[in-house]
């Protein structure tokens, strides 16, 4: 599937019985047509962080200017804003965060998604619905009693409540690993069993190194998804600041430096940078990913 | 032959079978606690709180129905369902035809498509915040951005997030510059379509148009309503950016120890999430949010439903052989 995607499609080819000037002219037209909407587009993606970037280095006067342009290009606006808050250790939440989520997502979700997908026992079936519905369930609907253990066990205030989970469940990767999982043929699990290998060997030696684009892809979704993550840590961190990550920062960094367009930017901008080294990187596994939670039921 | 081996362990062989028991056991033992201690447990929790008044410090008191009575009288409550019916009418219709309408344009390219492509892409993994605060950029009045190219045009830019009437308007904004995702979703299943279909329809004289209409759209419908279904939940779950975009357009300079920014301008932004949390973890009357979340769960128990029998439908489609 992501073979197709990578390749344009293939348009019908022309009818050798039609007039070929006419066909050949209203081709062109079409093809000039299409090519200028697809750009308009890229562009009207692309333009606000345009318009962010240049912000960003702008003068503290002018960026509060109507001007697109910056007058002078002020580079260090990138590396003020570090004095002007705790950006390093919000960095370290972040990366804190993120990580140790994404580890204890992979050694407990690998595991039971090789159980829903490729084992059969009674009540798998249910399983994996109950799978779909936990990922499908807001998170405000159990943050009450969740947020009362948490604050109960004093560990309020602190990164564990958002890591801790991902340890044991977490619905989206168990999800995304199934259907991953599901496209090797079982009969690579079998013979596996043939030679005598446990279920466990199974798991470690046929099924992790065969599906290693997938787990690829779920650690990356892990890792972008706790980065972004507002709500979890406005719920637990929000009163103690110096267990802030980078996305609840840059909330309060707004209102802090109402006036000062090109900190708050140049902060915004920071913050979207590595969303788009891990997809440089890793466009396919991206791709990939992104299609498996639509397309395949 | 070989699968009914470790599939169905035959009977006899009662080593082998508790040992397959024990495998799966193992396997799923992390989930399953998981499960139960961070969805089953809160939400038993959340619906027996929903009937007692509880602040967190002094143990719940049991109130019968009176959080859900006062619902029908709470006007901020009606305030805030008829903001996030609104996202779920307008946003869900907005994303699946805006993904639908940049996905068949990507579709048709012959040149370009893959920096395109990643151009649509990229916004979807930006943080919500600062994506939210891109836009809050880019669209603020008196001399934003887009205020300056409408001027060249003479059209005044309305004020956004600081107008009432305008403020959903551009969060959905917002939502549609990070659908990459459910772009690629369709894209991928718009090039999955078989060739032979539009060449059959190209005999019978159909135009690009008419191929759309009746060879591509019939053809991806399923993965069309899974991305209406899709809407709706990130519709009832908006919150990061109308949390953001009310803290941002008032000015507020404390974005998580006051509540006057939420709902911010005029509670036009206030969506019932957003209003849940206000409740619970702002005013610490968790009773009543446990009542608001308890609502919020049967809906989403219903959407969850629509889903899971969608993909039921879709795999006894496609048993012969999953590609890919």
């Amino acid at each position: 599937m992501t073979a197709t995607l990578a390749k344009p499609p293939v348009d019908v080819p022309a009818e050798p019985e039609q007039p070929r000037r006419k066909l050949n002219v209203s081709a062109v037209l079409n093809w000039v047509a299409t090519h200028a909407i697809g750009l308009a587009l890229g562009l009207m993606f692309a333009t606000p962080v345009v318009f962010v970037f240049l912000t960003a280095v702008m003068s503290d006067n002018q960026a509060f200017t109507s001007d697109l342009w910056p007058r002078e290009w002020h580079w260090e606006n990138f590396v003020e804003v570090f004095d002007k808050a705790p950006l390093f250790q919000y960095l370290v939440n972040s990366l804190t965060y993120s990580l140790l989520a994404t580890l204890g997502m992979l050694i407990s979700s690998i595991p039971a998604a090789y159980a829903l997908a490729k084992l059969q026992w009674r009540g798998r079936n249910v399983a994996f619905i109950l799978v779909i519905g936990a990922m499908m369930l807001p998170p405000q609907v159990v943050a009450v009693p969740l947020y009362d253990t948490w604050s109960g066990l004093g560990l309020t205030g602190t990164l564990v409540p958002l890591i801790a989970p991902y340890f044991l469940f977490d619905a989206f990767s168990i999800f995304l690993l199934r259907q991953f999982m599901l496209t090797i043929p079982q009969s690579y699990v079998d013979a596996a069993r043939v030679d005598g290998c446990s279920e466990f060997q199974a798991l470690v030696r046929i099924i992790v190194p065969m599906a290693k684009p997938g787990i690829a892809a779920t650690a990356l979704f892990c890792f972008l998804f706790t980065w972004n993550d507002y709500f979890g840590p406005l719920l637990y961190t929000g009163e103690v600041k110096d267990q802030w990550t980078l996305s609840l920062a840059l909330a309060t960094f707004k209102g802090m430096h109402i006036v000062q367009w090109n900190s708050s930017m140049a902060v915004t901008f920071l913050t979207m940078i590595p969303a788009v080294v891990l997809f440089v990187f890793a466009q396919k596994s991206f791709v990939k990913g992104i299609t498996f939670t639509g397309v395949k039921g | 032959m070989t699968a009914t081996l470790g599939a169905k362990p035959a009977p006899g062989r009662g080593r082998a079978r508790s040992r397959h028991r024990l495998a799966v056991l193992g396997f799923m033992a992390p989930a399953i606690i998981g499960f139960v201690l961070f969805f089953g447990y809160p939400l038993v929790t959340t619906i027996v709180l929903s009937f007692t008044k509880y602040d967190l410090i002094n143990p719940p008191e049991f109130n019968g129905l009176d959080n859900y009575a006062f619902m029908f009288k709470d006007p901020l409550l009606g305030k805030a369902i008829a903001n996030t019916l609104w996202f779920v009418v307008v946003l869900t219709i907005a994303r699946t035809v805006f993904a639908l309408g940049v996905a068949s344009v990507i579709a048709r390219l012959k040149s370009g498509v893959g920096l395109i492509r990643t151009l649509c892409y990229l916004p979807s993994l930006a943080p919500p915040v600062a994506a939210t605060l891109v836009f809050f950029m880019v669209m603020r009045p008196n001399g934003g951005p887009l205020d300056t190219v409408l001027g060249w045009f003479g059209v005044d830019s309305p004020l956004f997030f600081s107008d009432p009437a305008w403020a959903k308007t551009g969060i959905t904004a917002i939502m549609l510059w990070i659908s990459g995702d459910l772009m690629i979703i369709i894209l991928a299943a718009i090039l999955d379509v078989p060739q032979e279909q539009y060449e059959a329809a190209e005999l019978d004289g159909a135009g690009p148009i008419r191929r759309w209409w009746h060879v591509t759209l019939p053809t991806i419908s399923p993965v069309l309503l899974f991305g209406i279904v899709n809407s709706v939940i990130l519709a009832l779950q908006l919150f990061t950016q109308a949390v953001v975009a009310g803290s941002a357009g008032s000015g507020a300079a404390d974005a998580t120890g006051s509540t006057k920014y939420l709902g911010f301008p005029d509670n036009s932004t206030l969506t019932f999430p957003v209003y849940l949390y206000t409740q619970g973890f702002r005013y610490f009357d968790m009773g009543y949010a446990a009542a608001m979340a308890t609502v919020l769960f049967i809906i989403s128990f219903a959407l969850t439903i629509v889903l899971v029998q969608r993909m039921r439908k879709n795999s006894t489609a496609e048993e012969g052989g999953p590609g890919a």
